[in-house]
């Protein structure tokens, strides 16, 4: 009856008896080979596209952790430890990178760059924070790239997973950030220089403010030239930046009407209150 | 460098980006000529627009499927080899098209600019795989439609066909298929939907063997067995009636 037919619908042909009649799918057939070959080229391409989005994760998480160490710079007194700690820090993230240099080695970087793009978005806010912090200026799209030029010397790690894959390897690998990712990190770094701002502030620090406001003023003059031209995310972004913004130049507007007013060590409980009153404009508006 | 010059060398770059994608030029022809630009010899992009020479495949692509939906209709059946022969001419207009879109980006960034002919290029290959097995009921193989689209089958080589566009155009075939099928029973032709049957569960066993991702082609595919259900009951409404006995292959089925 028609039931049972409906039932079987959607088995494996060879036991349905109503295949019968017909020929059989001969697994051999140049359709089947064929299919086979392309299971084994989309397999090799996810696997690839995990191991990158693995990879990706721990470069995200390795950078979130150095700049929360970098932010401990302002307050703690071993400034120096703290940023030599950042550096070998950063430098196992940039291993990691090395290894997607690796795996990206004759691919089109395209192809995987949403695989890629959140962990290089992170690293580029790390890298550049420390770069701020040293030389109190912005870390360039071509500085950032000549650090992620590897060459085989420091190889003291052997990427057993990562090198099978390829025969014969070259003596550099090298991995370019595309300008977006670049934007989108910096744009990330505008809000770790907010609370940069805010937390040096509470440390009785009042040159820095200025500094960071100066700053961040033109890297939102910069945002606001690209203005549309760039992505999407770009431009969502720059609803954050101005938030950020506001709230550094708020600081160094209460620094400069009541810092004369107010003792040094009180200064800490006037912009607890004084963020709190912004956060609470944002929520209204 | 001062963070302003950073941010108009960065401004220049995603115009440069847009220059690629974007439609700037006026009136264009919308023909096969949509402007053979050489790339600059420095290596950057001509700004030869991408969309502007999409738009031009996707207008002969509109032109072929008009031409090969024709086989839908009653009389269709019967100039199915001329439509072929139509259809591989305008494969010639396309291959001309790719010619000029290879021209528009740097070899090497494919895949930056892929979501812009994606569309037209699953189009391309289920156009092309249709007149295939039109022609000789077979499944075309991905060589063989990237010839007829006049691109490489493989990344090394330039301008390629991406596996999940080709199984994705295929996918499309499916669907076709199975509107066929019903179309050409009530054209009178008994024999096709059992040769389509065939083929499509040979398709099918094929697709199983993939372990898809859950993206758009795991979505597609998933179609695929409404296509095969669609088909297995023209099938059976044939069989119940002892039509497929005018049908040349097996004819085991007994009254």
């Amino acid at each position: 009856g028609s039931g049972g037919f409906r039932k079987r619908k959607h088995d494996n042909f060879p036991h349905g008896q109503r295949r019968e009649e017909k020929e059989n799918i001969n697994p051999s057939s140049d359709l089947m080979i064929s299919f086979k070959s392309f299971q084994q080229e989309l397999d090799t391409r996810h696997d690839k596209y995990e191991r990158l989005v693995k990879l990706s994760r721990d470069i995200t998480i390795e950078s979130k952790r150095t700049i929360f160490l970098l932010h401990r710079f302002t307050s703690a007194p071993n400034g120096e430890e703290i940023l030599n700690e950042s550096e070998v820090k950063l430098d196992a993230v940039r291993r990691k990178i090395k290894q997607v240099a690796q795996e990206l080695v004759g691919e089109d970087i395209y192809q995987f760059h949403r695989a890629i793009s959140p962990g290089l978005q992170e690293y580029i806010e790390a890298v550049s924070f420390q770069y701020f912090i040293k030389t109190r200026s912005l870390i360039s799209v071509e500085e950032i790239n000549k650090q992620l030029t590897f060459s085989a010397e420091d190889r003291e790690e052997t990427t057993n997973t990562t090198s099978n894959s390829h025969d014969k390897q070259p003596h550099t690998w090298s991995l370019k950030v595309t300008p977006v990712d670049y934007l989108l990190g910096v744009a990330d770094l505008t809000g770790e220089l907010m609370r940069l701002c805010i937390s040096s502030v509470g440390n009785g620090d009042i040159d820095t403010p200025f500094e960071l406001c100066q700053f961040l003023r033109q890297i939102y003059d910069g945002f606001t030239f690209i203005g549309n031209t760039g992505p999407y995310e770009v431009s969502k972004k720059l609803y954050t930046l101005k938030q950020s913004l506001a709230k550094v130049e708020n600081a160094c507007y209460t620094l400069k009407v009541r810092g004369s007013e107010i003792p040094k060590h009180m200064l800490a409980d006037v912009f607890s209150t004084k963020t709190e009153l912004i956060d609470q404009e944002e929520g209204l508006s | 460098m001062s963070v302003s010059d950073m941010f108009i060398a960065l401004q220049g770059v995603l115009t440069a980006d847009q220059d690629i994608r974007e439609v700037r030029a006026g009136p264009g022809a919308g023909g096969g000529d949509a402007g053979l630009g050489p790339a600059r010899p420095d290596g950057a992009v001509c700004p030869q627009e991408i969309r502007k020479v999409v738009q031009a495949l996707e207008q002969t692509a509109r032109e072929i499927l008009t031409l090969v939906q024709g086989v839908h209709q009653g009389a269709g059946f019967q100039h199915i080899p001329k439509k072929c022969q139509k259809a591989r001419e305008h494969f010639g207009t396309v291959r001309t098209q790719m010619e000029a879109l290879k021209t528009k980006f740097p070899a090497d960034q494919y895949y930056r600019f892929h979501e812009h002919w994606r569309f037209v290029l699953q189009r391309l290959v289920f156009l092309a795989a249709f007149v295939v097995y039109l022609e000789s009921e077979t499944l075309v193989t991905r060589e063989a439609v990237a010839e007829i689209l006049g691109i490489e089958a493989d990344r090394e080589r330039g301008f390629h066909l991406d596996i999940e566009d080709y199984l994705s155009g295929v996918l499309t075939l499916a669907s076709e298929l199975a509107r066929l099928a019903v179309n050409s029973v009530t054209a009178g032709d008994y024999s096709r939907p059992l040769r389509i049957s065939t083929f499509i569960n040979e398709l099918d066993s094929g697709f199983r063997l993939l372990n898809l991702k859950n993206d758009s082609l795991r979505k597609r595919y998933d179609g695929l067995k409404y296509d095969v259900k669609k088909i297995e009951e023209v099938v059976y409404d044939l069989s119940i009636r002892g039509l497929n006995k005018e049908a040349t292959v097996g004819g085991g089925g007994e009254k």
